[in-house]
């Protein structure tokens, strides 16, 4: 009951926030020239009536005042009515809806392999700090961290699926295929290696970082000599005493992250082609697809606000100091 | 690089003389029936249709589903396809069609002359873009039987022109499914229905499309193939390794980059060539505000096309897939292009510059004579660079040029709606005929804010007089003639300057049989195409 109050404080506190988030992304939208009558018809290649066009702008509402149209998206969200996607014929929900699946399975997988592996190479580099170990892990952590995620896809897909043929190029699935239960499964799975690696090395870079200098931190503190004293072993020290300290840092980074993992994955879904919301959200920018843009940002916001509470829980787990 | 250049040059060889190379001496292998055809889908389109949507993106996919009336065979010409037959009346204001029996629409309907006519009135004249032009003079089709459509213009129709602009421009839908409702939100528009080799099956929004083979096809055992998948890939340089990776048989429209194309044109797997694009010719273009007074001097106008190396820019950044352009016709419209020699601009800074003095704009300080404002259009690589050479160009002769860079609804709005450039840059599409979508770039009265038309200020009695008798003109001869003298004109005035000419380039995997075997094949039904074991 207590966790239930506390989602809807946390909830209602983001409330501003999030208003603030909408104006400002539809008033920015008006600055950029055009609208989406003007891309649908560089979409067709010219030839068509003026006065199709017209008709379509007072159809979609653009012909009103920009006041007049951002009062109508704000009425319209209160009902909780995110609107008619221009580009998709179809309500934006549907539209949103039909991409969560695989940007969530992706942000997961990426997130998961960039926290596990960040955390195990984290502590490696951390015990052997200035040893070959370190230097090895923290150099790799720098070259994934400088290269930009396009060229790793790209490099991916030209080894694994162009030359040694093991994994698929791209997509989400075998198109057409019509596989079912675990076989399917494993098909999606096999599509997400790659895009996983690809998105999860950069962020993995991130996580060794914090993960090693945190380490090296807690490992300095009285309560770890005092646990050494007691004739504790070296990896019972770590695991039992100084890891769980260590986390702290962790956790707060998936919380920031999981914002630009949403965000930031737009290059990755489109050199794996895959279906997801950045590539959804960069499309209706070209697009002007205003309602569909406001939505992904809407839907966007609302998972980072979850995330974000989920997080403020975990961390009164690792340290039963911190009160949510 | 040689080995490719010389198929290349022997492709353009192939395409000076006539249009399309038919098959590729591959009679003697026995067609297998089977198999997947998967094909690059680079940018998704809001509908599928093609009697709705005139471009490229519908008929890569829609062309396969639905039919036109017209087709055009392995040399070009109008070719039977949903009609069997046709004829003018002596007035050219009526024009019959007679209809192919025993067709049925893939939800099992018959296909009939009613059919047309809803197509033609509802869908051509009201909302298909270059179809409302074409058929702004239509009054009426009229169907005395179900399998016959009369035509009736208000003013002479050319058979020549209406035939030329049909393959394009003559998608048949079914009225059935759409006389009730708003067509334009009709669920048909994402999910067609036609009498094609091909049924729709599903299309999962940025994933792909499929279709599969039509067992009741009019030709009878035909397609060959199973399936076609259409695959969503935006990334160019992903679809180029998708390429490689076999994911995909077929990129149209010069959708991979200048690199790839090149690079792949080496890989003994595949083909890399502007063959069966030859209907889909497209030239780069100078675009000049006549608003801006300096621009609105034909000395200056001449200057700057004589400023600039056409022939270096062509060598040294599009390589084999493009070459120098002579005017708004390009070479390939083997019924128009004209065959006495026009005005041209060659390359001659010295010219350039005295021109520039003559016109009184003298060097101020820096060497600088005006600054200009140039607008690219944001599709296609070439005109990227083709911009930057311009700048440079230019900078040589004392003209500084700022380049603003815009996405496609900015370029639009401000080009041609807010008329807020001085130079702009992009393609013009010539579609089989000068009358469909090249004399909207001169002729003068375009609503503002209508895109690639004459939207710079520019008016020219002698040149309107001369598109609009063309317009009308029954006898092909005298038609070729008035369009010799239409580009003679506007190469004289320079409204537009339209140096270079190219083809879409397609990439093909070795596997594919029958491709390419007509002039727009990305466009048309693939009913004869096979892939090898």
């Amino acid at each position: 009951m207590r966790v239930l109050a506390l989602a809807g404080r946390r909830l209602l506190s983001s409330l501003p926030t999030l208003l603030l988030i909408l104006v400002g992304i539809f008033l920015l939208l008006q600055l950029a020239p055009g609208d989406a009558v003007d891309a649908l018809i560089a979409q067709t290649g010219g030839g068509a009536d003026t006065r199709a066009a017209a008709e379509m702008r007072a159809q979609m509402g653009l012909d009103l005042s920009v006041p007049a149209q951002l009062a109508n998206y704000m009425w319209r969200l209160v009902r909780l009515d995110l609107g008619f996607s221009s580009i998709y014929g179809k309500p934006v929900s549907t539209v949103i809806f039909e991409r969560l699946p695989a940007t969530l399975l992706l942000m997961l997988s990426a997130l998961s392999f960039a926290f596990f592996f960040g955390l195990v190479l984290g502590v490696l580099a951390a015990r052997r700090v200035n040893g070959w170990p370190d230097t090895l892990i923290s150099t790799l952590g720098l070259v994934f961290y400088a290269t930009p995620s396009f060229w790793f896809g790209l490099m991916a897909i030209v080894l694994f699926s162009v030359h040694l043929q093991w994994l698929p190029a791209g997509g989400l699935e075998e198109i057409g295929a019509g596989y079912t239960g675990l076989r399917r499964t494993l098909d999606i799975a096999a599509h997400l290696v790659l895009p996983t690696l690809t998105l999860g090395l950069i962020f993995l870079a991130i996580y060794l970082r914090i993960m090693r200098a945190s380490m090296l931190e807690v490992l300095s503190l009285d309560f770890v000599r005092t646990a050494r004293a007691k004739g504790l072993d070296e990896t019972r020290v770590v695991v039992r005493h100084v890891l769980r300290n260590a986390l702290l840092p962790m956790v707060t980074l998936i919380g920031l992250q999981a914002g630009t993992m949403l965000g930031g994955s737009v290059v990755v879904e489109s050199v794996f082609s895959l279906p997801g919301l950045g590539r959804l959200a960069y499309e209706s920018v070209v697009q002007r697809d205003l309602n569909t843009l406001l939505g992904i940002v809407f839907v966007s916001a609302v998972l980072v606000i979850c995330v974000n509470f989920v997080v403020d829980l975990l961390y009164a787990r690792l340290d039963p100091r911190i009160t949510p | 690089m040689d080995a490719t250049r010389r198929a290349i040059l022997l492709t353009s060889a192939a395409l000076a003389s006539s249009v399309a190379l038919p098959g590729r001496g591959l009679a003697q292998e026995q067609p297998r029936r089977g198999g997947v055809m998967t094909v690059h889908f680079g940018t998704e389109q809001r509908i599928l249709n093609p009697s709705l949507q005139a471009s490229t993106g519908v008929y890569i996919v829609g062309g396969k589903i639905q039919e036109p009336l017209v087709d055009l065979d392995a040399s070009g010409r109008p070719a039977p396809c949903l009609a069997e037959s046709w004829e003018s009346s002596a007035d050219g204001k009526t024009i019959t069609f007679r209809l192919r029996r025993g067709v049925t629409w893939h939800d099992g309907r018959p296909f009939t002359s009613t059919d047309v006519q809803f197509t033609a009135m509802e869908m051509w004249k009201k909302i298909l873009n270059y179809g409302s032009a074409l058929q702004q003079f239509l009054e009426a089709v009229e169907t005395p039987d179900a399998h016959t459509a009369v035509f009736k213009y208000a003013r002479p129709m050319p058979l020549g022109l209406l035939l030329r602009a049909l393959p394009d421009l003559g998608y048949i839908s079914p009225k059935h499914v759409y006389e009730t409702g708003n067509i334009r939100e009709n669920p048909a528009n994402t999910a067609p229905i036609g009498t094609g080799p091909f049924k729709f099956l599903q299309y999962e929004r940025g994933q792909y499309i499929i279709a599969e083979r039509n067992p009741n096809y009019w030709r009878d055992n035909l397609p060959y193939l199973d399936r076609v998948v259409w695959r969503v890939v935006t990334d160019r340089s992903a679809a180029a390794a998708q390429m490689e990776a076999g994911q995909i048989l077929f990129s149209p429209y010069s959708s991979l980059t200048i690199a790839d194309l090149q690079r792949l044109g080496q890989d003994p797997r595949f083909e890399v060539t502007t063959k069966g694009n030859e209907g889909n010719a497209r030239t780069n273009t100078l675009e000049f505000n006549f608003r801006n007074p300096v621009l609105a001097d034909l000395r200056v106008r001449r200057a700057i096309a004589h400023a600039i190396d056409v022939p270096f820019f062509i060598e040294n950044f599009l390589g084999d897939f493009a070459k120098a352009g002579t005017g708004p016709i390009p070479s390939v419209s083997t019924d128009y292009y004209p065959t006495e020699p026009m005005p041209q601009y060659p390359f001659d800074r010295r010219r350039a510059n005295a021109l520039l003095d003559e016109a009184g704009q003298r060097r101020g300080a820096g060497g600088v004579r005006f600054t200009l404002r140039l607008t690219p259009a944001p599709w296609g690589e070439d005109i990227a660079l083709w911009s930057t050479f311009i700048q440079q160009s230019l900078q040589e002769v004392g003209i500084r040029v700022e380049i603003v860079r815009l996405d496609a609804a900015g370029f639009l709005r401000t080009v041609y709606n807010d008329w807020n450039f001085d130079l702009a840059t992009g393609w013009h599409q010539y579609r089989n005929d000068p009358a469909v979508s090249t004399s909207v770039w001169y002729r003068s009265g375009q609503p503002k804010g209508a895109p690639w038309t004459n939207q710079w200020g520019w008016q020219d009695d002698e040149a309107d007089r001369i598109m609009d008798a063309a317009q009308t003109e029954l006898d092909p001869a005298k038609r070729r003639a008035l369009y010799a003298d239409f580009v003679r004109r506007v190469n004289t005035e320079l409204p537009v300057w339209m140096p270079i000419e190219q083809i879409f380039v397609s990439v093909f995997n070795k596997r594919l049989r029958n491709y390419a075997n007509n002039p727009r094949w990305a466009s048309s039904s693939w009913h004869d195409l096979w892939l090898a074991s």
